[in-house]
Formats: structure tokens, C-alpha cells, sequence
């Protein structure tokens, strides 16, 4: 592969509607493997966020350690970033987000870093319900320390060098329906045409937005008796429905196959359309859509697509009641109460 | 050595836990404050809710020695389980108050001491058939009593209960009431006053008694803290408590009813310092507090902190280590952690508050020097500090100071960066021309920040980024870079911030030159924090450093009242030392000064391995046999006798 990227660029390629073309969106070079998982993701974010009019500047990027997390510097380079330390991400992007509320931010992070160093963080960030997106791509192993199981490994599952994992794997997108996540969805690094209006629905929604997004890896576990490998997955996702995703004062210009098609429309007017092609459950009912993880968990199968909605539940700010002018935004006369009321004070002290 | 017991005695009290002593005690302590006397009052507490002993001392002190003082003149004993200790704790001559309600066991027979016995189970059921009442107002009860046999003035209490109970004035009555049993049996069953007691004074002035992390959590809400991230941990929780309260009373916008700060009880230490780091991170002041096993898991953090140069205050009230060691007990035994917290070549500003107003203060200038620096910076505490009230003097803030929020870009100064890189280019093809250049400098400067640039921040021509900004640059010579904040610009600033290596410019990069000139900025920049962080004081004029005294003595934090006392002892036997106490870490010029002036030096620390005496021999380069350790460490405040006696056995050896 050359590490040197093309500044070329057609002169006819598409402006959005704030005349960027895609490529603003773009970060630096990746260094990840060729064929990793993370840069289809990385791809589909880029799009979203183009096809979407996001400023860059209004997106804090925020990740923990690990191959994903080191994903935020190859998109949006014209977004601040913060690649904190393992597991610790969600601590971070909730201090951000408190900060100032009127930024998008977007959490990048592994399975390793969410599943196993960061747990603690990752059930608390969910159960706040932090306006964010939190974003899993989740490859069942440790990539940057050379292929040893994750803990979202399945059991039985066969690494490269032929070692089999012994311990059950934890269902980060079962586990966060249950702990109060009001926006889960499920992908596959290689369906793009899913992945993208995930995220633009994941970005629009008022909340805390996890996308567990199986993302495999080519160098050290993409191999025969791999669960996580590309073939595998390929072979066992079940689709639940296609989405399309429809930013406010757009008009709907796709068409899709008759199906059970629900409209929902999000807290800025957006509007999301799915196209239901499993029967029995509802991403709008909790508890119908975790009895159809586990079943789905059962027979082997990748459950994708939009898996839960909830519009209902307050994000973080709403139930701290803080100021609608970002906190960072304040002066100092509206922060510091002065000396006369230290008079006052200092008087009731003696 | 004592010539009168007026004013000048120290009293304690022994209940148990959990039975409503504490408000009761606080009562006296207020008391004698009001009367215009010194008063130092100790909480001495169990890790416990309810049942265990606890100890109330109060020291009451014409001369103004705020320190803990050795022995007991005068011991209220209403806790079975510790009075035979408690007996035995009463100094030669003093008194020794019980409930009489049952006779006392056997052995309780000292003859060099004064026994009051008091019915107070008796006196209480007698009147008061609620349980609960019974034992709160048996508290009450012998407050009444001391106020009599000590002389403290009725109308004093009186004031003090109906302030107590404002707007809950039906409670008034029956404490007026409990309080006159008390001093009616006091009065018809002994010699009241007794030899020790209170009389009015005025010596107290303005000052105020407040405690020191009820100071640190309005010092935050003064500096402009709108993030609060912390974990709960004794002895640092009530920081955090305060900056609750003052938050509800000074930060609720008046027209939206909206909270002008967020604060978050995080699922443990680690997150809530990340949360920290990342609302400052993103332009809002914020903070945690915590105490020594916090500080422990914070580490990490820390470490990010300082490479990835993030502004995060930390308070830290320090308790007895290690480990949970003794967690309602002082210390000053997180020092060398402190410092140098996480892996890595990493050290931390510290600041040593000394006194609830210095609690304030460095708490606000936390924040200043935090963002100035770009740096953790870490208020030293402690138990002693936080937990307990002290006399102090009044809380100051000046309404002229302004925020200092350190070098952070603006939008228009981004532009003028690159505008000057489009100036540059052509005053560079100028030259090309060979064209006189003088004139047309000059021209390009007018268009620069701090000709014109109202939001200057350190008033630096910002050309020296040569139309490029770079996070990491240090083109003011000081080792601090220039900041950006998310969402100021839509083109230009953006950076990612990360722990690992970087360039200049904020590039990812594991070339070692380049790491090599980054960490070298680093140790710049702490050269800089040393003459920016508090610096030392000295007991006796600046002067006084150079008078020729062999011996120095330094000390700092919550051994400064203690220190000072020792200090008027030794000089009352003739030994006169020159003291300094330091303010904050790194150590300045100042300090080394004071190092260099003597040739032996007294270190008086509350914690047993002389943390802060290392600190010195590692960052001043002090040679160990120089630097004489006064030592405490039993989780007590260190008391003036025992520096007393320790500088004191050096010296005359």
C-alpha cells in the first residue's frame, strides 16, 4: 500500500449544502492494516457527516486506546479529537459533553477498550444517557498487542494461531438495552449501505446512541473457526430491516420494496424510515427487542440494523437541568457571585 | 508553664457516634468564638454511622495558638465504652464531668483531680419522655451546665440557638429550656465558675470560623467552576458538599431556573477525574476532590494530564494512609505521590493551603494556574484542614480580578495566523525583490493580535507561529504552548489531543527528536510554574533569612499553627530560628534561597518516611544530613510540644 495519498481531487465532485466536498471530511492516512474493518467504518462516517452538513468543528471526536480508537484521527481532521487512555473514553466525552452542550460527540472505541478495561465507564455513560454516539468496532480481539481473545469473543471461537476462546462473550448491544440505552444499533463494517443511516440516525438522536459495529480483523482474526471473521459474518448476519435515514427539510426521494414500514420522527424534525423484514419484534419495545437478541444469539446468528429506539428518556442535561448557553459560553460576571456576597457570607460565619 | 487558666484550657468531649453530639458541641465552640476568644475545635472521629466513640476537643487560647494542644483540662465523658481512657486522659488538676444518672465502677478514684458528677440520663427522663429527644437534648443539657461552670454567657447560647433554629422556631423554646437545666444544676450543686473559664475578649476582630473544604468548594464556585466530577470519600466529600450548597444558592439562573454547573457523582475516581479532564479539555472550569486511595486510581489520569497538557484542578484532602490506613485521621502523607503522579517522567504543581482562607484562595488560583500552565495542578489538603472549623480570616475576593483562562485562541486569532502566513509569503517574495523591508514589517504587525486583539491572551505577537498553528509550539519561550477549544473555528485550530508522542503540530509521532524536544518544553514549562505558583512565606520579616541564624525551619499545610507555637516556645528559651513556610511546589528561588542561607534545617511533616524532606533533596539537590525530620504520624494534628520537643532535643544534644 503507498502512504502517500492523492491531493487530487475532481473538479466535478458533489458539494453538500454547506459546499464541502467529501473529501473535507476526510482525516490523515490511516495506519491500520489493509482491509481492516475500522476504515470501511471510518468510510461510512465520513459520509454520513458529508452527506449530513455537519460542520466538522461542531464534532468533538473522543476514543479510549486501541486499533479503533485510534480511528479518530482518519476522519473529520477539522474536528478536535481526543484519544484519552484505555477504557476511559465515556469519562471524558461526558466532562466534553457537560462542557459544552451544543457539540455532536462522537466515542469511538474496541471491545477490548469497551468491553473489558472500560466497562465500568461504558455501563455508567449509558445509564447518564449522554447525548452522544458511541460507536463499538468490535472485532473479538486484541489487534495492537497481537490477537489474544476479547472478552466479546464467542466461546469456541478459533483464533489464527489455533487457540480457542473458553469464555462466554458479552453481548454489548443486549447489555446496553438493558442498562437504559435509548438508541442501539447493530452493523457490519461491510455494509456500508446499512452502517451509513445508522449513523446519521445515531448522530441525530437525543441521547446516548450505541452502535455495535462487528468490524473484523484481517491480520489476526479473519480466519477459518473465527466467529468474527468476514466470511463468518457475511454468513450469519440477519438484517432486520433496511433504514433510511431523512434529515430535516429533505425530501424523500428514495424508494424501497413494499414492507412493514414504520416512520419516526426524531427530536429536530428528522425523520427516520425503516423497513421492517423481521416479524417478530419491535425496535420500539424493550423488551421485544432483547427476547429477539437472545433468540437470535441462539441460532448463531448477527442480529443488524436499527435494534432499539427510545425518544422518550431525558439525556444527561435535561435531568441536571443545566444552562440551554453551554457551560464553557459563560462569563465571568454570570459565574463568580462577587464580593458583596462574600460580605454577606463571611458575616454569617462569625 | 501556665500562669492563668482564664482563656487557655482545652476541653473534651466524649459521646458516641450518631447520637446528635456534634451540633451540640459545635454550640460551645461558637460560644467562646462569639466572646471575642481564639478557639480551636478537633473533630476526632470513627469510620463508622453509629455507636462508636468520638471525640470533640476544643482548644480555647488567649494568646491565639490555633494548633492542637497536649492534654485535657476538662473532660465531659457521656460515652461508657471510652471513659475508663478518657479518665486517664484528664491532665493533673483538671476536671473530669460524667453522667451520674448510675454510680461510677470501681477505680475511678484520682485524687489529683476534680470529679463532676452530673445526672444527665436522670435530669433528661425527667423531663423529656420521647427517646429520641432524650438523647438530644441530654447534649444540650450539659452544654447548659459547661456554660456555667466555664462562664460562658447565656445570651450568647441564647443567640446562637435561635439562629440555629431560624424558621423553626418552635424548636427554640425547649433547647432554652435544656440548656437552663443544665446550668441550674451546675449552679446549685458546685462552685461555678470553675478556675478555667472563658472570659470576654476581643480579639478575634473580623475574622470568621469556617471550615476548609466548605472554603475549597466556594473557592471553586468563586474561581468559575462549572464541573464538578468526584467520587464520595472521606475526607473529601464535603468539598464537593459545599460546592453543592453554594452552586443552589449563587448559580441558578433567576430567569430560566436553569443550573449554571453540572455536577456529577461518578462511579469512582478514575472517571470522575476523566470527566474532569474533559470538560476542561472543552473550555469549562471544572474539578474533583478526593483523598489519598483516589488519588492512587487517578494516577493515570494524571499522567495524560501532564503529557497531553489538559488544565484539571484536584483537591485533595488528605487522610491517613497507607491504604485505608486510618480514613478519619489526618495526615500529610500524599505528598511524593502527589508530586509525581503516574508513569513516566511526570511531576505535578502543588498548593499547601494553611488556613481556611488559603483554602479559598488557592483554590481559585488552582484554576488560574491550571489553565495558565496547562498542567494538573493539585490543592494539598488535609483531614485537620478540611474537616474542622478555624478561626480564619474574613474570605476576600477583589472584583477587579479577571479570570486568567491562559492561552487559548480565538477564532480572529486563528485568521490573523494564517493571514499572516498570506503577509508572509508576500513580504518573503518582497525580499526575493530585493525590496527594503523595515517599513513593511512594521505595516503587517498593525493587522496582529495585541495591537488590536481584544482577547490577547498573553499579549505575544502571534506571528511567531509563521502562519501555522502548531498545539505544541512554545513561541513564547516559556514551554507553554497556545490551546484551541472545540467548536471555535471552522477551518482552522483543530487538533487531536492524546496521550501518546506528538510533534508540534499535534502529529502522531514516534521519532525520537521529536519526543525529545516535547519532553524537554515540558521541563521548561515547569521552570515557568515555579515563580507563577504561591511562594513561600517567612515568619520573620524577608529579611530574617539573612540574620545569621544557623537553623532554619520549614513546614507548610496544616503543621503551620502548631509550627509558629513551637516556634515562640523555642525563642522564649532563647532559640531563635528562621522559619519558612512553603506555599506550593515547584519549589522557586525563594525557597532555594532560604535552602542555601542555613546550614541545618528543621522539615516538620505530618506523615513518617519525611515525604516532603525527599521532595527538597530531589529537587533541590539538598544534601540529606542538612535536613533534620520533625515527625508526626499517629493521625493526630501535630501538637506545639511535640515540635517543641524534637527541635528542641536536636539543638541542645
Amino acid at each position: 500500500m503507498t502512504y502517500v495519498r492523492s491531493t487530487f481531487r475532481h473538479p466535478a465532485l458533489p458539494k453538500n449544502d454547506l459546499g464541502y466536498t467529501v473529501d473535507y471530511y476526510e482525516g490523515s492516512l490511516s495506519t491500520l492494516c489493509a482491509g481492516c474493518g475500522h476504515d470501511s467504518i471510518n468510510a461510512a462516517i465520513v459520509q454520513a457527516c458529508w452527506e449530513m452538513n455537519i460542520e466538522p468543528h461542531k464534532v468533538a471526536k473522543l476514543s479510549g486506546i486501541g486499533c479503533s480508537s485510534k480511528s479518530p484521527a482518519y476522519f473529520l481532521s477539522n474536528s478536535h479529537g481526543f484519544n484519552s487512555v484505555h477504557g476511559r473514553m465515556p469519562s471524558v466525552a461526558t466532562g466534553a459533553n457537560l462542557a459544552n452542550r451544543d457539540l455532536t460527540y462522537f466515542g469511538v472505541s474496541g471491545d477490548g477498550d469497551t468491553a473489558s478495561i472500560g466497562m465500568g465507564q461504558f455501563v455508567h455513560v449509558v445509564r447518564r444517557n449522554l447525548n452522544m454516539v458511541y460507536l463499538v468496532m468490535n472485532n473479538g480481539c486484541y489487534g495492537l498487542t497481537k490477537g489474544q481473545d476479547s472478552a466479546t469473543a464467542d466461546a469456541g471461537s478459533k483464533s489464527k494461531s489455533g487457540h480457542v476462546n473458553l469464555f462466554e462473550a458479552i453481548d454489548l448491544a443486549s447489555l446496553a438495552i438493558e442498562l437504559g440505552a435509548t438508541f442501539v444499533g447493530q452493523s457490519f463494517s461491510g455494509d456500508k449501505e446499512q452502517l451509513t443511516p445508522l449513523l446519521k440516525a445515531a448522530m441525530k438522536h437525543e441521547g446516548f446512541a450505541f452502535l455495535n459495529v462487528i468490524s473484523p480483523c484481517v491480520t489476526f482474526n479473519n480466519n477459518v473457526g473465527s466467529t468474527k471473521s468476514y466470511d463468518y459474518v457475511r454468513e450469519h448476519v440477519e438484517v432486520t430491516g433496511t433504514m433510511d435515514f431523512v434529515p430535516l427539510m429533505r425530501e424523500i426521494t428514495a424508494s424501497y420494496e413494499a414492507g412493514d414500514v414504520s416512520d419516526l420522527t426524531m427530536h429536530d424534525g428528522s425523520e427516520i424510515r425503516l423497513h421492517k423484514l423481521a416479524k417478530d419484534w419491535d425496535p420500539f419495545d424493550r423488551f421485544s427487542a432483547i427476547n429477539a437478541m437472545q433468540k437470535a444469539k441462539h441460532k448463531g446468528e448477527i442480529l443488524t440494523g436499527l435494534l432499539y429506539i427510545n425518544q422518550e428518556a431525558n439525556e444527561l442535561h435535561t435531568t441536571l437541568n443545566t444552562s440551554d448557553v453551554p457551560l464553557n459560553a459563560l462569563s465571568q460576571d454570570r459565574l463568580c457571585p462577587g464580593s458583596g456576597m462574600l460580605s454577606k457570607l463571611n458575616a454569617s460565619l462569625r | 508553664m501556665q500562669e492563668s487558666k482564664i482563656n487557655d484550657f482545652v476541653v473534651r468531649f466524649a459521646n458516641v457516634n450518631g447520637t446528635g453530639s456534634a451540633s451540640a458541641n459545635a454550640l460551645f465552640t461558637k460560644a467562646v468564638f462569639r466572646m471575642g476568644v481564639p478557639v480551636t475545635p478537633k473533630n476526632i472521629f470513627p469510620s463508622n454511622i453509629q455507636g462508636l466513640p468520638t471525640w470533640y476537643e476544643v482548644r480555647v487560647s488567649e494568646k491565639g495558638y490555633l494548633g492542637r494542644r497536649e492534654g485535657v483540662d476538662l473532660m465531659i465523658a457521656v460515652n461508657p465504652q471510652s471513659m475508663k481512657k478518657d479518665y486517664a486522659d484528664v491532665h493533673a488538676g483538671g476536671y473530669f464531668v460524667y453522667d451520674s444518672s448510675k454510680p461510677l465502677p470501681p477505680g475511678y478514684d484520682r485524687e489529683d483531680i476534680t470529679h463532676i458528677p452530673i445526672p444527665l440520663m436522670n435530669l433528661c427522663n425527667a423531663e423529656y419522655t420521647d427517646a429520641r429527644q432524650r438523647q438530644l437534648f441530654k447534649n444540650i443539657i450539659y452544654i447548659g451546665a459547661l456554660s456555667a461552670l466555664l462562664d460562658l454567657e447565656f445570651a450568647v447560647l441564647e443567640g446562637q440557638i435561635a439562629d440555629q433554629f431560624k424558621g423553626k422556631e418552635k424548636l427554640i423554646e425547649p433547647n432554652i429550656k435544656a440548656l437552663n437545666i443544665g446550668v441550674n444544676y451546675a449552679r446549685e450543686n458546685f462552685d461555678c465558675p470553675l478556675d478555667i473559664r472563658v472570659e470576654r475578649r476581643d480579639l478575634l476582630g473580623d475574622k470568621i470560623l469556617f471550615g476548609g473544604n466548605s472554603a475549597c468548594g466556594l473557592g471553586a464556585i468563586y474561581a468559575g467552576a462549572t464541573v464538578a466530577a468526584w467520587y464520595p470519600i472521606t475526607p473529601s466529600t464535603s468539598v464537593v458538599d459545599a460546592f453543592t450548597k453554594y452552586a443552589a444558592k449563587y448559580r441558578v439562573d433567576p430567569e430560566t431556573g436553569k443550573n449554571n454547573y453540572a455536577i456529577v457523582q461518578a462511579e469512582d475516581e478514575l472517571a470522575a477525574i476523566g470527566m474532569v479532564m474533559g470538560a476542561s479539555w472543552n473550555g469549562a472550569r471544572s474539578f474533583t476532590a478526593t483523598s489519598g486511595p483516589g488519588l492512587s486510581l487517578m494516577n493515570e489520569f494524571l499522567g495524560l494530564g501532564y503529557f497531553a497538557e489538559v488544565p484539571t484542578v484536584l483537591i485533595d484532602v488528605q487522610r491517613t494512609g497507607p491504604s485505608t490506613g486510618m480514613p478519619t485521621r489526618t495526615q500529610q502523607s500524599d505528598i511524593l505521590l502527589a508530586a509525581y503522579a503516574s508513569h513516566g517522567d511526570t511531576k505535578h504543581p502543588l498548593l499547601f493551603p494553611a488556613s481556611p482562607k488559603e483554602c479559598f484562595e488557592m483554590t481559585i488560583d488552582a484554576f488560574d494556574l491550571t489553565e495558565r500552565l496547562q498542567t494538573p495542578v493539585i490543592v494539598m489538603t488535609d483531614l485537620d484542614l478540611g474537616m474542622n472549623d478555624h478561626v480564619t480570616d474574613p474570605l476576600v475576593w477583589d472584583d477587579s480580578r479577571i479570570y486568567d483562562r491562559g492561552k487559548v485562541l480565538t477564532g480572529q486569532q486563528l485568521d490573523r495566523i494564517a493571514a499572516a502566513s498570506a503577509l508572509g509569503a508576500r513580504a518573503t517574495s518582497l525580499i526575493d525583490a530585493e525590496q527594503p523591508t523595515n517599513g513593511d514589517a512594521g505595516g503587517h504587525h498593525a493587522d496582529l493580535p495585541g495591537h488590536d486583539g481584544s482577547n490577547e491572551t498573553a499579549g505575544q505577537p502571534l506571528e511567531q507561529f509563521k502562519g501555522k498553528f502548531g498545539r505544541y509550539l512554545d513561541i513564547d519561550d516559556d514551554g507553554i504552548p497556545y490551546r484551541t477549544i472545540a467548536g471555535t473555528h471552522a477551518t482552522r485550530g483543530a487538533f487531536v489531543t492524546r496521550g501518546s508522542s506528538r510533534d508540534e503540530y499535534g502529529v502522531y509521532t514516534e521519532d525520537g527528536d521529536a519526543y525529545r524536544r516535547n519532553v524537554d518544553r515540558l521541563a521548561k514549562k515547569w521552570e515557568t510554574a515555579k515563580e507563577l505558583v504561591p511562594q513561600p512565606e517567612f515568619l520573620s520579616e524577608p529579611g530574617a533569612v539573612a540574620t545569621g541564624s544557623r537553623d532554619g525551619v520549614i513546614y507548610f499545610g496544616t503543621s503551620t499553627y502548631a509550627a509558629e507555637e513551637a516556634l515562640e516556645f523555642l525563642a522564649e528559651e532563647g532559640i531563635h530560628l528562621d522559619a519558612m513556610r512553603v506555599r506550593a511546589f515547584p519549589f522557586g528561588q525563594a525557597c532555594r534561597d532560604f535552602v542555601d542561607a542555613h546550614e541545618r534545617i528543621f522539615v516538620i511533616e505530618q506523615n513518617r518516611d519525611a515525604q516532603f524532606r525527599s521532595l527538597m533533596m530531589i529537587e533541590l539537590g539538598v544534601d540529606a544530613s542538612r535536613l533534620i525530620s520533625v515527625l508526626n504520624y499517629d493521625g493526630m494534628p501535630i501538637t506545639a510540644d511535640n515540635i517543641f520537643r524534637q527541635i528542641k532535643g536536636t539543638i541542645t544534644k
